[in-house]
């Protein structure tokens, strides 16, 4: 029996579960020693949109890729994926190849890739063709590549992971989702290793013009750079983002017994939702709070044992604060957790941001660090929270838990929790 | 005519599905011998269309079991 094999784990989940591989494919960086090292820097990947239709956009910058995927993977093999397929994939072989590449049998293997929109530039493109050129000339791929649960498809292949393969849906909180019902995998004994993630390759003038018809996008044409600016404020909406975060989650006593490098452990993992509107926090982030206090009691903690908080902080005037209330009320006042919105160096990378912020919490656990929040000139007052302004601060020794919160339109919150592996 | 008509092919299935310019040759299977999935044969039957400027019906990909079949499809089609 699968549970029989917990034994004497910190771990709240009745199988103990470690992260032993990470992959990053991000605008600051094309792998995870390039990222880490630009955000814990203060670097932005924030900059001007380099494609001619930019020119008629409202919003004309986002954090775009660091590295195209075109230039780092085969011809053939490119041009039959998404961009966001693309993305998954090369932060997948990175993340497989960290875990020291496992033998695993494919029936003991899983994947769990989430997206917020799928392959929307291949549906939009390929709408162009349509109406130009008509039904004869789409592309046989147009399917494969559109389809949301396409990224998690294309992972499974390439990694044969025939335990199962899942694409978690729901907006910005996807890739956050996707590392719960990986662990949940193999809690429930489904899987010994999966590999799971997050990916979004959102950039195209009709979702800008929806996003910034929403009044959700920051509009500081004139300074890209400082336009991602949570807790702040002069803040003004998000900067959209694109990339993926794909991480290896094994079961310990697998990883233990092939002596996998551990990262970190995965504690426990809060899903609620708001039921209050379509695009607008709760004011009084109660969903938020919920997700947050379910992620600790799996984990087994209490609110004093966070010393981190990699928050979703995406730069709304209203979201910021949204969360800063449900971390106050989850947390309670005496909480001293360092937070952090790394959001302010990617850009909000939609469906990927749960995954890429999950690994830098896990990361901040094992280098001790958190990276820092940038552009934060002038903290808001009504956000009462312990923040990483502007430079990197450092964590403690000992046993450390840490969160990362992701929310989504829809009104998912996520709450995931990570603990030092000492 | 018709070893223009295998060199656009073999750049085709080249750009297509990455088989070497060189591999395609009139005697070579597309499925068996090149491993072109059926997805990848819509693709070079509508960059076929294209670049010759003819109409491959699908009733007739079928027929298409060989690099040579095609080459002579396409010959009969552009005569």
């Amino acid at each position: 029996m699968a549970h029989s094999s917990k034994s004497g784990s910190p771990s709240g989940s009745q199988v103990g579960i470690v992260i032993t591989g990470l992959g990053l494919f991000t605008p600051v960086g094309g792998d995870v020693a390039t990222t880490w090292t630009a955000i814990t820097a203060g670097t932005s990947g924030v900059r001007d949109l380099p494609y001619d239709w930019a020119a008629d956009s409202p919003v004309r910058f986002a954090g775009t890729l660091a590295v195209e995927p075109a230039d780092v993977m085969d011809r053939v093999e490119a041009r039959r994926l998404d961009r966001s397929q693309q993305s998954a994939l090369i932060a997948s072989r990175e993340a497989w190849a960290d875990a020291g590449a496992p033998d695993v049998e494919p029936e003991r293997m899983g994947t769990v890739v989430g997206t917020g929109i799928g392959g929307v530039i291949t549906l939009l493109d390929a709408y162009d063709v349509l109406k130009e050129r008509g039904p004869s000339r789409i592309s046989p791929h147009t399917v494969p590549m559109l389809m949301p649960n396409g990224p998690a498809a294309a992972v499974g292949l390439d990694m044969r992971a025939a335990a199962g393969v899942h694409s978690p849906v729901s907006a910005c909180a996807s890739g956050a989702e996707a590392i719960v019902w990986a662990a949940r995998m193999i809690a429930e004994g489904r899987a010994d290793v999966v590999v799971a993630g997050g990916t979004e390759a959102p950039i195209h003038p009709l979702t800008i013009a929806g996003f910034a018809s929403m009044r959700a996008l920051s509009t500081r044409n004139d300074a890209p750079a400082l336009a991602s600016r949570p807790y702040d404020i002069d803040r003004d909406g998000f900067v959209m983002g694109e990339g993926a975060g794909i991480l290896v989650l094994e079961r310990e006593d697998h990883a233990r017994a092939r002596g996998a490098r551990i990262y970190a452990r995965y504690a426990g993992g809060g899903m609620t939702a708001d039921a209050h509107h379509i695009a607008q926090p709760d004011p009084e982030g109660r969903g938020a709070a919920r997700a947050i206090r379910a992620a600790l009691a799996e984990a087994e903690a209490t609110p004093r044992d966070v010393a981190h908080i990699n928050a979703h902080a995406t730069s709304t005037p209203q979201g910021d604060i949204a969360e800063a209330v449900a971390i106050r009320a989850a947390l309670g006042d005496s909480t001293d957790a360092i937070v952090t919105g790394t959001k302010s160096m990617t850009g909000h990378m939609l469906g990927a941001a749960g995954a890429v912020e999950g690994i830098f919490t896990v990361l901040a656990l094992h280098h001790r660090l958190v990276p820092p929040t940038i552009n934060l000139n002038t903290l808001d007052p009504e956000v009462d929270l312990n923040i990483a302004a502007n430079t990197s601060r450092a964590l403690p020794s000992g046993d450390l838990l840490a969160l990362n919160n992701s929310f989504g339109f829809g009104g998912h919150d996520v709450a995931v929790a990570f603990r030092s592996d000492s | 005519m018709s070893a223009e008509i295998l060199t656009g092919l073999a750049e085709i299935v080249n750009e297509v599905a990455g088989v070497p310019v060189g591999d395609v040759q009139l005697d070579k299977a597309f499925i068996d011998d090149l491993d072109i999935d059926s997805l990848s044969m819509v693709e070079v039957v509508m960059a076929a269309e294209d670049k010759w400027g003819v109409k491959i019906p699908d009733s007739e990909v079928k027929n298409l079991r060989t690099v040579g079949d095609a080459v002579t499809f396409i010959e009969k089609a552009t005569a």
